[in-house]
């Protein structure tokens, strides 16, 4: 029992990230209907930053996490403008393409400026660990990766349904021609979308830093693709989709690495996607949408 | 009011309005009628901005509109309640009225035109926190028009109100159409209804295939032995 418990500990931190990471994917999706591939070269990026105003800006956990939140999301207004937004028309595949070259493009750019190695996050919150029971630990990353998380999914709920900006996005995403009847400009609100969700993902990439203390160029690959799954499993352009899905790719993989072999772990996440998209494709939020006349 | 100077629309190699012209009067009500894909959304939808002319001049009061973005439009006081209605069926009905005033800023006077509104459709207060998805057709082409009035518009553009509704609805909605003009808000209507259209219009114009081939006041029309024929099914 305990050892389960604490497998789902583990799994919820895991999953808290993919899930931080999953929104910003849904949320970009749900406005201009774009898998942007670059979205996990984010979350990297956020990780670097993080680490420059820790190691070398001896800053604390908070202020890290905030700047590299504000300079993520700067860089996915930049990216929209510069290498979507021409392709506002254009084919989807078109799209997709360009946000293929996109995540290259941050990957070995980072390479470049920072060198391929793996480097080892500074422990900034240090060592504490907390035994809440016998057999089960807690450590302070954990706590930290719980905390914002939770902050963060409640302002951005607040966001999506309070302000007039996400009222704003909720409308572009159910119809764009009709929000813009409204007098809601687009452009705008794209670009109010990409910023949340690059936010998001600059936070999770900090706290990857700090839960696994590496971190490298090519980081954002594989967190960026399971955390794609997670969106589809959710159902993509779904906020709360995006969230549960998220944490059940998370706790899947730990299990599967914890009970069975951490050989499979990677692959564990592919085979939900496969098993998702034959038995419900929309998602498991998603609605099975007939084209109304 | 509203004029349009030889406007041309081009969808790629399509030429889907060929030299329009039309004129709005403040205070009228001017139906635009003709058949399935002879141009009457197209045309709405050019005035609205979400489609810009390939040749021509709109202009609204005065100023030069064409060219300008649907939000500037919405701005300088024209709303549209387009075909299909095409609420936000995920958000509930008080957000989507909400929408129609997304750029004012005068909160007070934003309630007030709720309450309005709600008075107009009481229905819609009783459905205030429902998802705008589950209304009945009738409902939502309610809610279509109480949104675009949320904006306060001088000119209200109108797409196929009655569309997909039962004739004793299309009855009610007129009369709500009616009503509205006479409280001031001069309306630029779309039909394939041609009867009802005409029989509240001041002036209507038809469009065959792109081109408006016949204009004249909308008991003119509704004696014409053209029309009837083509549309009245006389």
């Amino acid at each position: 029992m305990a050892e389960f418990i604490q497998q789902l500990i583990n799994g919820l931190s895991l999953g808290s990230i993919y899930a931080l990471i999953a929104l910003g994917y849904t949320m970009v999706y749900g406005i201009i209907k774009l898998i942007n591939f670059a979205h996990g070269d984010i979350y990297m990026i956020g990780a670097y930053v993080g680490y420059i105003c820790i190691k070398y800006l001896n800053l604390g956990f908070f202020p890290a996490l905030i700047i590299s939140m504000i300079t993520c999301s700067l860089l996915g207004i930049i990216i929209e403008k510069i290498a979507y937004k021409p392709l506002r028309n254009a084919t989807r595949i078109a799209a997709l393409i360009t946000a293929i070259a996109v995540s290259l493009f941050l990957e070995y750019t980072t390479m470049f400026i920072a060198g391929a190695t793996v480097r080892t996050y500074p422990q900034i919150l240090g060592n504490i660990t907390f035994k809440p029971m016998e057999g089960v630990i807690v450590n302070i990353q954990q706590i930290f990766i719980f905390a914002v998380t939770i902050v963060l999914m409640t302002v951005l709920q607040f966001i999506v349904h309070k302000t007039k900006v996400g009222k704003a996005m909720r409308a572009v995403s159910s119809d764009k021609d009709a929000a813009q009847l409204m007098g809601i400009n687009t452009d705008k609100v794209i670009s109010y979308t990409f910023a949340i969700g690059s936010a998001l993902a600059g936070a999770a990439g900090i706290l990857v830093g700090i839960y696994y203390n590496t971190i490298n160029p090519l980081m954002g690959m594989l967190p960026g693709l399971k955390a794609f799954v997670a969106a589809v499993f959710g159902g993509i352009g779904i906020i709360p989709g995006a969230l549960i899905g998220g944490i059940t790719i998370g706790v899947i993989e730990t299990m599967v690495s914890g009970y069975g072999s951490s050989l499979y772990k990677d692959a564990v996440a592919f085979a939900i996607l496969i098993l998702v998209l034959l038995i419900k494709p929309s998602g498991l939020l998603g609605k099975n949408t007939r084209e109304k006349v | 009011m509203l004029e349009l100077n030889n406007i041309d629309v081009h969808y790629g190699v399509i030429h889907a309005l060929k030299n329009i012209s039309l004129k709005v009067e403040k205070g009228e009500i001017v139906t635009l009628i003709g058949a399935n894909g002879a141009g009457k959304t197209t045309t709405l939808r050019t005035i609205s901005g979400l489609i810009k002319p390939s040749k021509g001049t709109i202009t609204f009061k005065g100023q030069r509109i064409d060219g300008a973005s649907a939000p500037e439009i919405v701005k300088a006081g024209i709303s549209h309640v387009p075909e299909g209605r095409r609420i936000f069926p995920d958000m509930t009905v008080r957000e989507n009225l909400e929408l129609g005033a997304f750029l004012r800023k005068d909160k007070d006077e934003i309630q007030k035109d709720m309450e309005l509104v709600f008075a107009r459709f009481p229905i819609l207060k009783n459905r205030s926190k429902q998802n705008a998805g589950t209304l009945s057709g009738g409902e939502q082409q309610m809610l279509a028009i109480g949104r675009a009035l949320m904006a306060r518009p001088e000119l209200l553009l109108m797409d196929e109100p009655s569309m997909g509704l039962a004739p004793l609805l299309v009855n009610e909605i007129f009369s709500i159409i009616k009503e509205i003009n006479e409280q001031g808000t001069t309306i630029l209507l779309v039909e394939q209804n041609a009867n009802i259209a005409l029989s509240i219009a001041d002036r209507a114009y038809v469009i065959e295939t792109g081109s408006i081939v016949l204009e004249g006041s909308g008991k003119e029309l509704a004696n014409s032995e053209q029309i009837k024929k083509a549309y009245l099914g006389g």
